[in-house]
């Protein structure tokens, strides 16, 4: 048991400090809004900062501009960034999990055109997998590609939930290509320029009113042939790879939400409030979860970096994060009052921004599903829909409503 | 960063493990339940793996590891509902061990047995060492310690003090005039000590009322710091134990819902059953989550010890409660019988969490460790 770094985890701890203190003067705030193309532009020059430095794509191949190095490394350049202030780069999604589907199921073509500008921040990705109808079920995705005559594919359909869609130049978007097999049989991955025409963009807003999300819309959007990316029919493990490797994200521990120190700040600041002891409960209550969870996820790295690859058991962490960080922006705001909920309060952007997180990437119900079955080894529920044609699916369910 | 086990400390999980499971200490937990002289006497098994001596120093014939080890030890014990006496021995050995204390090899080997007679250490809300009054919520006092030359002059009155029956030698920690902790050690059979032995609901678990009336110890020669390890030690062993009790209630509680059917499909299909186990493995792992840190930094952040041995015990508390009554409810009512191993997990429990100032107290320390810490930066 040992939480500090090896000589050479020390060593390297150095160099990524020594660099970020010669220029941290050059990085934009931590904090800004996605809407305001300034920041956005400032985000993207600092994200190649980074990369020229090699702080970013840490743990990609050399060969793709990466460092070649390991989970340790990239949860210490994490640590350094948080701790000199900075943001990371702005590309989280495209440089964590589809930068990496890419590497694994990429062609030449793909990777040699791709990786360079998605590691340098010219070109952003996003992550086109949720539909209004399908996202605990993601494999009933109805967005449609068909093959047209000329070898390309026509797009139709919607996507939700997009981060970063409104400035991403790629998307990496998973689309049904054959309705008459059973439906995750049935897809294929596509890379979609978002400057295509017929695809449209519209920010979604939500409690906060903040549009952190977008909507986007594909009409007749048309795909050159060598817009597949791991084969046609073969979408659900391409997409596969990109959840797992969110899970390696996750597992990097780079987010939490709800700070320990801030709620008990704002406890400690209350004479009332700190020597009430249902407050002190529900503190003392937080606090070990989510210590419980720093704690689980250096035990998840120390796992990574014996190269064990993340289980479902993952999301476990999640769910412990999410629901305390809910209880934690509740306690904040009873102490403090209505004025938490005002904007100008830190409380009421967790408060309004939680809930919804509670369905991200995956919902609870889904990840407590898999995660009873792959680690505990439970019997699935029965399903309804395997080996039938998804077209077949489809009938029955528009009926079943109709009824 | 390496937060694993070491292959020693896996071997040494593992030597526990099948140490333990040559003896029948579940169907002995029921047995004691009607008669108490049915528990099997598993000291022979701790010291043949010599675990008396996990926290003495090498050079007085103990092991010399750390808490890591001794809760480990302590979760496989929980496993299987075994009554070994860590949870009073442990404590007690750290503060002798601190204190140089004489005779701490025959105590590492076993020969001697000794119990530590806990006092919580003051806090925001109590400013006083504490400790567990025979009823009601009002903390006691700890026993009056009048020091007189190398001797303590003891009186006052513990309950339920883990392990203090057939303990020859009892550590306790007293205040003196001014209200600062004195530690002593007391033989037992001294003139003036009297240990009452009490069985309360889990009969694994051997607990006693001391009294102290102008009872003479040796006086410790430790610090206060010393005194409030020992408390938050026994927090974290306490900790470990019910962190071994939910493995158990999961591992049966998820067979049952593979087996048993109901509408044509076994029950562990349904999201009702699932999630509610799912819930178990969740605390689980935060438990284990934080006794690692407990083991960690007792080792390397003592600072950081009550905050990481308090949030230990306030989860796997919390864990096994759930935990125990999943089991149950997952069992449907067969798991509510008396024949049934389900409720002696569920008897550990509810005992184990009124024990040690209990498991709110712990919580509450939890709040106490972070308000301190954001004051005094403030």
């Amino acid at each position: 048991m040992d939480l500090n770094d090896t000589p050479e985890q020390a060593e390297y701890r150095q160099r990524v400090r020594a660099w970020l203190r010669e220029h941290q003067g050059e990085a934009p705030p931590r904090n800004g809004s996605y809407e305001d193309t300034a920041y956005v532009d400032a985000r993207r020059a600092w994200q190649r900062r980074l990369a020229e430095a090699g702080l970013a794509g840490v743990t990609w191949p050399k060969e793709y501009g990466g460092q070649g190095l390991g989970p340790i490394e990239q949860v210490t350049v994490n640590q350094e960034l948080s701790a000199a202030g900075v943001p990371g780069i702005l590309d989280v999604i495209g440089i964590g999990m589809l930068g990496p589907c890419l590497i694994a199921h990429g062609s030449e073509e793909q990777k040699s055109r791709h990786l360079g500008p998605m590691l340098h921040g010219d070109e952003v990705w996003c992550q086109l997998f949720s539909e209004p109808a399908a996202g605990s079920d993601l494999a009933a995705v109805q967005t449609r590609a068909r093959r047209r005559e000329d070898g390309g594919w026509a797009l139709n359909g919607q996507k939700v939930w997009t981060t970063n869609a409104q400035f991403a130049a790629y998307g990496l978007l998973l689309a049904r290509t054959d309705a008459d097999v059973p439906k995750h049989k049935g897809l294929t991955m596509f890379i979609v320029p978002m400057d295509a025409p017929g695809v449209t963009v519209r920010g979604l807003r939500q409690i906060s009113g903040e549009a952190e999300f977008n909507e986007v819309f594909f009409d007749d959007v048309a795909l050159d042939e060598d817009a597949v990316v791991g084969g046609v029919g073969n979408g659900w493990g391409t997409a596969l790879t990109v959840l797992m490797f969110e899970r390696l994200t996750i597992g990097f521990g780079s987010e939490s939400f709800g700070s320990p120190t801030r709620l008990s700040e704002t406890v400690a600041a209350d004479p009332a409030a700190r020597r009430d002891p249902k407050v002190r409960e529900v503190l003392g209550e937080i606090i070990s979860e989510l210590l419980a969870v720093r704690f689980n996820g250096y035990r998840a790295l120390t796992a990574l970096s014996r190269g064990q690859i993340p289980g479902p058991e993952a999301g476990l962490a999640k769910v412990t994060m999410v629901n305390a960080g809910i209880r934690a922006a509740d306690l904040g705001a009873d102490v403090l009052g209505p004025d938490a909920l005002e904007p100008s309060s830190e409380w009421s952007y967790l408060i309004s921004f939680l809930p919804g997180l509670k369905s991200a990437g995956g919902t609870e119900q889904i990840l407590r599903n898999t995660i009873g079955e792959r680690v505990l080894g439970l019997p699935p529920e029965p399903r309804l829909d395997k080996g039938i044609p998804f077209s077949e699916l489809r009938a029955k369910e528009k009926e079943a409503v109709s009824r | 960063m390496n937060f694993a086990l070491t292959d020693e400390q896996e071997f040494l999980r593992e030597a526990a493990r099948g140490a333990l499971a040559r003896h029948k200490t579940i169907e002995a937990a029921r047995a004691a339940l009607e008669d108490p002289g049915a528990l099997p006497d598993l000291w022979p098994v701790a010291v043949e793996a010599g675990w008396p001596g996990l926290l003495i120093g090498e050079e007085h014939g103990g092991a010399g590891l750390g808490a890591f080890e001794a809760l480990l030890v302590a979760e496989e014990c929980g496993r299987v509902l075994a009554s070994v006496p860590l949870l009073g021995l442990l404590p007690a050995t750290a503060i002798l061990n601190a204190a140089g204390a004489p005779a701490l090899g025959e105590l590492a080997s076993g020969a001697l047995r000794a119990s530590y007679v806990p006092a919580r250490p003051p806090g925001e809300l109590e400013d006083g060492w504490t400790v567990e009054p025979r009823s009601g919520m009002a903390r006691a006092q700890a026993p009056r310690a009048a020091v007189e030359g190398d001797e303590v002059v003891l009186d006052g009155a513990v309950a339920f003090v883990p392990d203090a029956p057939g303990a020859a030698l009892l550590v306790v920690v007293g205040t003196d005039a001014e209200g600062a902790p004195i530690a002593a050690a007391v033989d037992a059979g001294a003139e003036g000590v009297r240990v009452e032995t009490v069985v309360r609901y889990d009969a694994t678990r051997s607990l006693g009322h001391v009294e102290l009336r102008g009872a003479r110890g040796r006086r410790l020669d430790v610090d206060e710091a010393v005194l409030a390890d020992a408390w938050y030690l026994a927090q974290a062993l306490i900790a470990a134990e019910s962190l071994g009790a939910v493995q158990t209630c999961l591992q049966m509680a998820v067979a049952y819902a593979k087996e048993r059917f109901t509408f044509g499909r076994p029950i562990g299909s349904y999201q009702a059953i699932k999630h509610e186990l799912t819930e178990v493995l969740r605390r689980q792992e935060n438990a284990r989550g934080l006794q690692y840190y407990a083991g960690w930094a007792r080792e390397s952040g003592p600072e950081e010890f009550p905050l990481a041995a308090s949030a230990a015990r306030a989860c796997a508390g919390a864990a096994l409660d759930f935990a125990a009554r999943a089991n149950i409810n997952v069992h449907g009512g067969i798991g509510a019988t008396w024949e049934h191993d389900a409720p002696l997990f569920f008897r550990r429990a509810q005992l184990s969490r009124r024990l040690l100032g209990g498991t709110h107290d712990a919580t509450d320390r939890v709040a106490e460790r972070m308000l301190a810490g954001v004051s005094a930066a403030a």
